[in-house]
This record gives structure tokens, sequence and C-alpha cells, in this order.
């Protein structure tokens, strides 16, 4: 089940499942451990063009549609959803200049992620210390003078902030205006007053950079303004809401390995007589999983059903990504009680799916305000 | 229909006038198809030196008759003369049959002499049969799960290799005698179009041969490390016998390739055979399972290799191999 | 420098069980691949057209089903890829095989070097580029680990031996075998796949071709698979699962005592 894809599209999934296992899995243990950047893996990927699904070609990328994204990011997160984290945090970036911006800045930032610009790496800076789930309260400022803007405030748990050569920025450039005064700009990593400022330790996605991202008194020239002013805080939304059937498919990835894991092990350990997977209370529970499982993927299809067809998607959107966060911590849960000690044991993988798996009810808007999205419809 | 068509070939593989094992273990098996056909079984011997000799040891172990061919430009194999030696032969002489030993080399000439020939040629075989006057060549296929018996009814010479190990040497007669043809055959050296420019030894001398070996201890995933060779080289030692390997363990780099048993690696025939922690995936076993005894140890209960060993231990090699070394070590 | 490389589609044997039970392969759900040598031919084959410039060109043998080999081959530096499919080619054993092959490679055109994998995988009989190389009349160097050509045409192998290695020499147009490389065949990019897949794959049959069609398919085999079946395996196991190890050990000494196995 899961995706119905063109010949083309199984062809890139597949290899993209072939680089998961013979290029992530035999090292994403180490990383995890160690927390250090896997830098070279990532080229790996970056020079298949693994990061550039969604540019269109006509920019230099591979104008695949996002159903084949999505396929693509199971199969990562199905190995290590840290390494898909860092990988799709390009798109998110990628998304609100490709959705907003005009074609000089569309081949500007295609150019830094696949044009042999930048190291292939960006970021989405949008969380800000006192403005997770409440963006608009967001204190980075950009003060327009002249034909330049100049960019002050700090952001945080920004995926990529380290290795990104290059940002999308949100930024108020009207105070008296709230949500309605905030405006996105591509900020480049080289510009004077731009630093990363201190790293995460996670509790997982621990082969993902997450790091704050200081602004200080940098000066971009006014054509990087994305859009127009004061539209930013829409951009960032709907930035969001393309983005988060994506982590939707990122779970769907965690539960298939959660269900895998768990069938693996149950088939060969034996309890009274027989192995565990023949006992009904641990069957049932993979029947479970299977329907988290594909109701996650049907949900993040309808999303883009709903996207391709022009229709509002923002409902959808954050229903396959609650859906699908909530059950992958779910699944990992079930999955380390079928393995028992052993699930709890750093020897096999299944802890680790529960940690991986607990950020996607986080990021990306956290499982409460995906709620409140929903009820938004709901409730009008 | 093949009146004509006479008499069993045996390739001797030789260099430098010193003969590879596997021509000579293929006197064996073929001493009897001759003898079931009243054919004659016939050496080919090519060298550059020693070919006397070579014939004569050929003699002594099975065969009737061998056709030497001497000469500069064999002593060191190429495809173009040799293949040019064992076609004008068998245009000749007109053999029912040639065997090669499916040797890196044999491999090499084999096919490139069937081509020339225009004969069909069965590769690898680890059987040999006679039926109606046509070979039964038994060879393994789909990486050793699946065999076959294949026949070449409508043409002659029938061609086939022969993996070394499969068979083994009959004991010398010192006191048979037999008839040597000396064939004057030159290739000429721009008939010949490859050189070897250079020869690169990188396997150790100190590698045993695995196919000569008696006892085997072979290790495989389960050793989890170069290191775990440790407890095999002394059980080894204490049954006098040799370390192998399966393709996990080599593909993992713990022991050179050149003990590797298998499918990918060599056809070993041992009198005892312990497997530890390989889990008998088919490809080992097509490797091994001509070894008269072959006894397994694996942690896995379910493990393939107890299917294919006569016996085995469930248990940890690391627990079970010390103390099967002191148990041997008491008895000597 | 233009090089033909031929390849193979063949089942991923290493996947392929057997059911003991009826003692058949299980060949279900067994995936199709390239030929792994075949792929090891093919990268050796690229980086000599990287390194030198030409075309490389893959050519396969088989059912429709093999178009995706062949796909595959090109989303990894191929540059042209032929089908060879003809209900008369079926039933061919390695010498009918290596003739249609050498017939359609004849008929392509004039390439600098044919490459092929040492053996299929499936098969395993490393016969067909010898083969091939017979009837073009051209010289073989087999067991190539790598090659690399000079500018006045010599070819110089890097050949495996079962001691080491050999460099041996030889001159345009020749073929090759490969045998697993110390590198590893590359992956594919994505854009690569996308492009592959948009590329033709000509087919080609025996009217393309000039050919002698007594010496393919069936009749022209002269080896006949007589039967077929899965080795047999030994059904009477001792196995020996003691409470320790010293009690498995001397049960097991006991056996081999009795049996003066030691």
């Amino acid at each position: 089940m899961g995706y119905i894809l063109n010949e083309e599209s199984m062809d890139i999934v597949k290899l993209a499942r072939d680089f998961a296992e013979k290029e992530v899995k035999p090292v994403c243990a180490q990383y995890d451990e160690t927390g250090e950047f896997p830098m070279d893996l990532y080229q790996k990927a970056f020079d298949l063009g693994f990061h550039a699904l969604e540019i269109p070609e006509q920019f230099g990328g591979s104008g695949l549609d996002y159903y084949t994204c999505c396929a693509v990011y199971e199969e990562f997160a199905r190995i290590d959803a840290g390494f898909c984290t860092g990988v799709a945090a390009d798109g998110l970036a990628l998304k609100t200049v490709l959705m907003f911006g005009n074609d000089e800045q569309k081949q500007y930032f295609a150019d830094y992620i696949c044009g042999g610009k930048g190291n292939g790496f960006a970021a989405f800076a949008l969380t800000e210390p006192d403005a997770g789930s409440d963006a608009g309260a967001g204190k980075t400022v950009a003060q327009k003078v002249g034909d330049e803007y100049v960019i002050n405030g700090r952001k945080c748990f920004i995926t990529n902030a380290g290795p990104a050569q290059i940002y999308v920025v949100f930024a108020i450039t009207d105070k008296s205006k709230g949500a309605k005064g905030y405006s996105a700009f591509i900020v480049e990593r080289d510009r004077a007053g731009v630093s990363v400022g201190k790293e995460e330790n996670k509790m997982g996605i621990r082969l993902s950079n997450t790091a704050d991202v200081v602004f200080d008194d940098v000066h971009v020239p006014a054509d990087h303004l994305i859009g127009k002013e004061g539209k930013g805080y829409g951009y960032a939304m709907s930035t969001l809401d393309l983005a988060r059937p994506i982590i939707g498919a990122m779970a769907a990835g965690i539960i298939r390995r959660c269900i895998e894991e768990c069938v693996a092990y149950a088939k060969q350990r034996v309890t009274f007589g027989k192995p565990i997977i023949k006992h009904q209370v641990n069957s049932f529970k993979l029947a479970d999983m299977q329907i988290k499982l594909e109701t996650t993927r049907a949900a993040v299809i309808n999303c883009f059903n709903q996207y391709y067809a022009g229709k509002p998607y923002g409902e959808a959107a954050a229903i396959a990504k609650c859906y699908g966060g909530d059950s992958s911590v779910e699944c990992a849960l079930e999955a380390i009680q079928i393995l028992g000690g052993y699930g709890y044991s750093r020897e096999y993988p299944v802890e680790k799916l529960l940690r991986d798996a607990k950020i996607m009810q986080i990021y990306e808007g956290t499982n409460e305000i995906q709620r409140m999205v929903i009820s938004g419809y709901v409730c009008r | 229909m093949f009146e004509e068509y006479k008499n069993l070939w045996v390739y001797i593989e030789s260099s430098n006038g010193v003969a590879a094992n596997v021509g000579l273990e293929l006197l064996n098996p073929t001493r009897a198809l001759a003898d079931s056909v009243n054919e004659k079984l016939v050496a080919i011997v090519i060298d550059s030196k020693d070919t006397e000799a070579l014939a004569q040891t050929a003699i002594k172990y099975g065969a009737d008759e061998v056709i030497v061919v001497e000469g500069e430009e064999y002593a060191s194999y190429s495809t173009d003369a040799y293949t040019n030696v064992l076609n004008v032969l068998a245009e000749k002489y007109k053999p029912s049959a040639i065997f090669i030993g499916a040797t890196n080399r044999g491999r090499d000439l084999g096919p490139r002499l069937a081509a020339r020939v225009k004969t069909g040629l069965t590769a690898d075989c680890t059987s040999l049969a006679m039926d109606n006057g046509n070979i039964v060549w038994t060879r393994p296929a789909f990486g050793g799960n699946l065999m076959a018996n294949i026949l070449c009814p409508e043409h002659r010479p029938q061609l086939g290799t022969v993996r070394p190990g499969v068979f083994k040497k009959a004991e010398p007669d010192e006191h048979r005698v037999g008839n040597i043809i000396k064939e004057d055959i030159t290739t000429p050296l721009e008939m010949i179009r490859t050189k070897i420019v250079d020869i690169v030894t990188t396997v150790s001398s100190d590698v045993p041969n695995i196919e000569e070996a008696e006892i085997l201890v072979s290790g495989g995933a389960g050793v989890g490390g170069p290191e775990g060779y440790g407890v095999l080289k002394e059980l080894a030692l204490a049954m006098g016998g040799s370390i192998a390997a399966s393709r996990a363990a080599v593909d993992a780099g713990w022991i050179d390739h050149a003990y590797q048993v298998g499918q990918t690696g060599k056809t070993v025939g041992p009198k005892i055979y312990i497997a530890c922690g390989i889990s008998g995936a088919i490809q080992h076993v097509a490797g091994m399972s001509s070894a008269d005894v072959i006894i397994a140890i694996n942690k896995d209960p379910e493990a393939n290799i107890f299917k294919v060993a006569d016996y085995g231990i469930v248990g940890d090699l690391f627990e079970v191999v010390p103390i099967l070394t002191e148990e041997i070590k008491k008895r000597r | 420098m233009d090089i033909l490389v031929c390849v193979k589609q063949v089942p991923d044997t290493t996947e392929i069980k057997i059911n003991y039970e009826t003692n058949t392969l299980i060949r279900e759900g067994v995936p199709s691949i390239v030929n792994p040598f075949d792929a090891y031919a093919l990268e050796v084959a690229v980086r000599l057209k990287e390194k030198h410039g030409g075309t490389v060109t893959v050519l396969s043998m088989g059912p429709d089903q093999a178009k995706a080999a062949l796909k595959e081959c090109l989303s990894v530096g191929a540059d042209k890829a032929y089908l060879l499919s003809d209900r008369a080619f079926g039933g061919s054993d390695t010498l009918a095989t290596s003739y249609i092959l050498a017939s359609a490679i004849h008929s392509l055109g004039k390439f600098d070097l044919i490459m092929c994998g040492k053996q299929a995988i499936d098969g395993d009989t490393a016969q067909v580029g010898p083969e091939i190389a017979e009837h073009l009349d051209i010289p073989q160097v087999t067991y190539a680990l790598d090659a690399d050509v000079t500018e006045d045409g010599k070819v110089i192998v890097k050949k495996e031996t079962e001691t080491g290695y050999e460099m041996v020499e030889t001159q345009i147009p020749a073929l090759l075998t490969v045998v697993k490389t110390e590198f590893e065949p590359r992956m594919a990019s994505v854009k690569a796949k996308i492009a592959a897949n948009r590329k033709p794959i000509d087919v080609i049959t025996s009217q393309d071709i000039t050919i002698d069609l007594s010496r393919a398919g069936l009749k022209g085999s002269p080896t006949k698979v007589k039967k077929t079946y899965t080795p047999p395996m030994k059904g009477d196991s001792v196995v020996i699962k003691e409470e320790t190890a010293k009690e498995s050990v001397d049960k097991l000494i006991s056996i081999l005592d009795e049996k003066s196995i030691i």
C-alpha cells in the first residue's frame, strides 16, 4: 500500500531506500551516540540530489511532486529521522522562496542548494526564544535604510543553522502591526553580523544540527525581501502548512521501522513454547501499528490531493502532521514494549525510534498548535 | 554417429613444469569413465620444460597415454597459444571429451576453445557420469541453489571444466606405464595477442592451501572479528588442520580471501569440516558439501548449517571451541 | 574510446531460498537485478570514458523486462542501451548466446573494448565473455580488476590471479571480463534516474542484425539440460544441545569416537 507512483518516481524511491540502507544505516547509530554532525553523509546525499527533489528543473532541481518527495522522506526516516530532518529542512526554507519569491530569487536560492554556490544546506529561521508556537510574538526586526534592510535579532531551534550557507529569515518591518508587520528575507551566512549560536544537545534526531542564529546589524539589499513587506507571517504559515505533511511522511517512516523491528524480533523470540508473534497480544499490537502507518500515509496523500486540486490544505496538513506525530510516538512505545528489555537497551534500535519520534509532536508546530488549527476549522 | 571421436582427454594444468593438483584429480573420475566405454584416458601436457616428467606423473595417476607439446611460447599461459594447441590437437585426434580444471586458467581457456571448435562446454562441474556414450556433467547454478545435469549429445568433442577440490587424486601407481606422444606445435608470437608484463603476489606464502587440508576449522559471521579466529586456530592446530572462512567473514575484512570456502571462494573436500558461527548459506555449502564429515557449532538452532551437518552443537562457539580444543589435546 | 558492455538481468540469487518440503527454489518475490559482475564491468567502462572520453553502450539479451536492467545502466553512466530480444533466441546455451551477442555487436558498429562481467550469478558459467571474444576474433583478458588504455591503443589490464594479480598488456579491440573490483559501482543520482527513464531503449531483433539463425536458440545450442534439482540435504543430522557446553562437547566426542572419526 502507500504511495501510488509512476515508474520514474518508484525508481527514485528505490534509490532513496538503497542510499539509506547502504550509506545511512551503517553509521547512524554511531552518530546518534556521539552527536557529531555527519557532514560527509549529507554531502553524499546532496551529490545525488536528494535535497533538491522539489526544486523545479528550470532552476536546477529535479522537479518532483510532493508524493514522490514524501515517499523518499519515508525511506530516509525509516533509517534515521535525524538525517531526514536535515535533508527536509532545506525544503522547508525552499518552500517560502518557491511559493512567494520571484524567479531571480528562486534561481539565487536554488544555486545555493544545488547550483554549486553553497554547500547544499539552507535553513528556515522563524522561531525565537519567546516566539515558538506564538510565532507572532517575535522580536527580530528589519529596518529599511535606503536600498537595504538592517536585521537585528536572535532565532533559535533552527534546523541546519550551523552548516547552512543561506537562510530564510522572518523579521518585523512594522512593529505597530503585530503579526501583519512581518516580512521574509533571504540572508546569506557570510554577511557581516550573521553568527551561529550554541548548538542544541538533543534527545533525538541527533544526526541533524539545531542551533541559534544571531543577526547583529546585518545589512541585506532590498531585493532580498521575499514577496511583499508585511506579508511574512502569512508566508511562514503557508510554508509550514505545506511542510507539515512531510513530518507526517517522516512519522510514517518511523512507524514502518517499528513494525519491521518488531516483526523480526517477535518471529524469533520464543516464550511459552512459541514465537511471541503468535501471541495475539503482540500480533494485534502489530495490526494497530499497521493501521497507524497506512492512516498516516493516507493523511499525507490526502493533504497533497487537496494541494494539487487547488483547494485549501491547512487542515489536512495539520491532521497529517498531528496524527502521524502522535502515532509514531505510540508505535515506538509499543515497539519497546514488544522487545521488552531488549527494546530498552541501546543495543537495539527501537529506543532510538522513540527519541526520534518525540520531536514529530513538537517541531513545525506542536501537536497542540495543530489541534488549534484543526479545531479552528471545526468550530468556526 | 561419432565413431571417429574417441578417448577422454584431461588437460594437465602446469606451470614451469609443475602440475597443478586439479589435472591429477581429474584423472581419477575420468579413469572410471574411460573404462566404462572402453576408451583410452589421454592426458594433455603443454609447457616449456619438464614435460617428460609431467607426462610420467600423469601416467602414474591413471592416464593411458600422454600427448606432450613443448615450446618456449608456452612458458606462461596465454589464451591464444593454449587455445591454438588444444584446437590443433583436437582436430587431429578427435577426442570424445576434454576435461579441464575450473581454475582461473581453465575458465579462460575452456570457453575460448569451445567457441573455436563450436561445441558445448559445461562449466564448473562437481560430478561426472556416463550415459549412453554421453558425459553427464553435473554443475551448480543459481549460486548453488540448483543442480543441473547437462549433456552435449550432438557435438564432439564434449567439453567441461571441473572445480578443483571436488575429486580426490588416486593413489599414484609407480609401476604404471603409458605411451607418450610428442607433438610439435608452434604458435607464432604474433598470434599471441596478450602479454604478461608484471606478476604481483599479494597472498602471503604462509597461507595454507585449504583445498588440500584434511581438517578445516572454518569461521563465519559468528566469529565476530579478526581476533575471533584465535580460538579456531588453536583447534585447527590441535587437530593438525587449517582454518577457513565463509564469505561473510571475508567480506567483513576479518580474514584473507584465500581462506574463503564457497561458491565465490574455494571448493574443499577435507575429512572433517568444522563450521563455527556459519549460518550455512547455500553458497557456502556449495564449497564444502563434499567434506567427509561436517560438524557445525552455532548459537542459532534454526541455522541452515545444521541441515547440512552430520553433527552439530547448539551453543556459543567461544564456549564450545576451547573445550573441544582441550578435549582433542588430551587425546593426543 | 567506445566501449560496449554486455549486461544480464538476473534474479538476486542471494535472496533465493529453498522450500525444503518440496525441494524447489522459492523464486517468487526475488528481485531482478543487474548481474553484479556486469555492474563492476560497467563501472570500469564508465571510469575509462570519464578519463579518455568516448561512449559507453550497454547491450543485453533477454525479454522485455530486461529493459529495467538497461535503464539501471543508463542511470549510472551508460550513454546508449540496446535490448536484444527475439523468440528465435530463446533456449540459447552459452555458445548460442555468445554467437548472438557477437553478431549484434558486429552489427552495432566498431568498439574499442567489449566488457562483460566475469560470470552471471544465476548461470555462473563464465563462458559467454571468452566465447564472444572468439567469435569476434579479438584477444581476451579474463578476471580483470581494472583496466586502462594508452594513447597508442594498448590496453593494460590488472588481472586477478589465485595468488595476487598480473599486469597484462593487449591491444584494442579486446574483450575483458571483470571480477569484483576494488571500488564500488557508483550510485545513480536523482537526476540521472529521471534522465534514464526518459531515454529510449532500442530493441533489436534477428531482423536487425546479420545472423545465421541455425546457430541461435535451442537448435544452435550444443548443450542440453537433462534435469535440474535442488541439492540434496542430509536429513539425519545429529544436533546436540546439552545443559552446558562441556556436556555437549563430551557427547560429540563420544559419538565421533564411536564412529572412529577421530
